[in-house]
């Protein structure tokens, strides 16, 4: 009879391990962030690359680009488990399943939206933004992965008994998103315009515990039932 | 009230009572719309300000309405199914959802259609309704595409409903964003809604096309309910019963 772990201890066993296997497999690390340099780098050769419309259109391209390469991060978020049949073991633990969820959608955090937010200043030089700017544009993107990695995951387990799924995922995730999504770069353009940034960094911070408080319950049913 | 609704989750009493209620939906439905249609079109007086062309709230309105009742409606059933595991409460949200984005896309449409003479423009992104009842198409159609997506009907079943949850309570978070996102860009100056009061000759034939269609969307979706159901329950006694029953 093993011993039983405390709650804590296994949160930390959960986050600790998906934590390692994601420093392991270093190309799914880089690959969505290179797609994010990448794609954001592109568009100034694709439209007007003056420095006025830059800074006008620079808020909302890095804040699509950045949902878009975060969107293709999350399929391994469950599949890669469900797959060689760690879920399995995962949902027979004693420890209750929206916990371990939880642990996963924090280290899945850590190892997609963190980095994300660490380069975005490259970026936000790109298309010339000020230095206070760019220390706006983390703060939303801090809240924003956040959410995303949350309402992700239900979109994720919603998915996990489906081949190929990554194009449906976004179908689901995108339109939940889209406050996410408004707020996150107009923050960053009102403050561009001289407007206080606090409101919208309050709702994404509201966002974030409102879908803290149900996402991990209703990942766990889906992947509940998605793999029964 | 009990004894109805254990009843109404036997799918061989809600098929007999649908068969019944169809025709009366259907054909009051038929009367009021047409009765609004009409008033409407013809004998309503015209707007002093947007002349004939606010005669498209007779279609608009009550499509708008739909649309949204359509997915509270797809909502409450999904609560029901997933917690007392009520299997007509799926057959119901599966049968919805098509008509519900349809009716979305028509109320897309004619209000596209209505904002060229009004706005000057088929499409406003100022307009928070706009925008939001887009988003509802796309929440729609991401229901849809889920569902198509899994073979398993009892998984498809459970799991869409999962999401058509998580979709129901983002949508006032949506809708509000969408307004918040607007009223920080622009004050709407072109866009009134149709002034604080209606007068009455205006006003009936409305009430009546926004129950008529309704009525008409209820008798629609117990069509393809009964559909569904069929389809579910084809290996079932009480099927094979009828028909040779309808047969004798």
């Amino acid at each position: 009879m093993p011993k039983k772990l405390s709650l804590i201890a296994g949160f930390m066993a959960m986050f600790r391990r998906d934590l390692l296997q994601s420093i392991k497999s270093p190309s799914q690390l880089l690959n969505p962030l290179i797609f994010f340099i990448m794609i954001t780098a592109t568009f100034p050769f694709a439209v007007n690359a003056e420095k006025a419309q830059l800074v006008q259109i620079g808020p909302g391209i890095i804040w699509i680009m950045a949902i878009l390469s975060y969107l293709l991060t999350l399929h391994h978020l469950y599949l890669d488990d469900a797959e060689d049949g760690c879920l399995d073991y995962i949902m027979l633990s004693p420890q209750p399943l929206p916990l371990l969820v939880l642990a996963k959608i924090c280290a899945h955090w850590i190892s997609s939206g963190l980095p994300l937010i660490i380069i975005s200043p490259i970026i936000g030089i790109i298309y010339q933004m000020q230095v206070d700017t760019i220390l706006v544009m983390i703060g939303t993107l801090f809240f924003g992965t956040f959410a995303l990695s949350l309402v992700g995951s239900i979109g994720a387990s919603l998915t996990i008994s489906i081949n190929n799924s990554n194009i449906l995922v976004s179908l689901l995730v995108l339109p939940i998103m889209m406050p996410v999504l408004i707020f996150g770069a107009r923050t960053i353009e009102l403050y561009q315009s001289g407007a206080t940034t606090m409101p919208g960094l309050y709702f994404l911070g509201a966002y974030c515990m409102f879908a803290l408080s149900f996402s991990p319950f209703a990942s766990a049913a889906a992947l509940r039932i998605g793999t029964d | 009230m009990w004894i109805f609704l254990h009843k109404m989750a036997s799918p061989k009493y809600f098929y007999r009572l649908a068969s019944s209620m169809i025709p009366w939906l259907f054909i009051s439905g038929l009367l009021l719309m047409v009765y609004g249609i009409i008033n409407g079109l013809f004998y309503a007086p015209s707007d002093y300000q947007q002349g004939d062309a606010f005669r498209i709230i007779y279609v608009h309105v009550p499509a708008a309405y739909i649309s949204m009742m359509a997915y509270s409606l797809m909502a409450f059933a999904a609560f029901i199914g997933l917690i007392w595991r009520i299997k007509i409460a799926h057959a119901v949200i599966v049968s919805a959802a098509p008509l519900g984005a349809w009716f979305t896309f028509l109320a897309l449409l004619t209000g596209s259609l209505w904002g060229r003479p009004m706005w000057g423009t088929w499409w406003e992104w100022g307009d928070p309704r706009l925008t939001s009842e887009l988003l509802m198409l796309f929440l729609y159609l991401g229901y849809m595409a889920l569902r198509a997506s899994i073979p398993s009907i009892t998984k498809a079943d459970k799991l869409s409903a999962i999401l058509i949850l998580i979709g129901a309570i983002n949508i006032p978070i949506i809708h509000y964003s969408v307004e918040w996102w607007t009223s920080l860009h622009q004050g709407s100056t072109l866009l009134k809604s149709g002034g604080p009061s209606i007068a009455a000759p205006m006003l009936y034939p409305l009430l009546a096309s926004i129950i008529g269609l309704s009525l008409f969307f209820g008798s629609l979706l117990l069509v393809r309910t009964k559909a569904e159901v069929l389809k579910r329950e084809k290996h079932s006694r009480w099927i094979k019963d009828m028909i040779l029953g309808d047969e004798v």
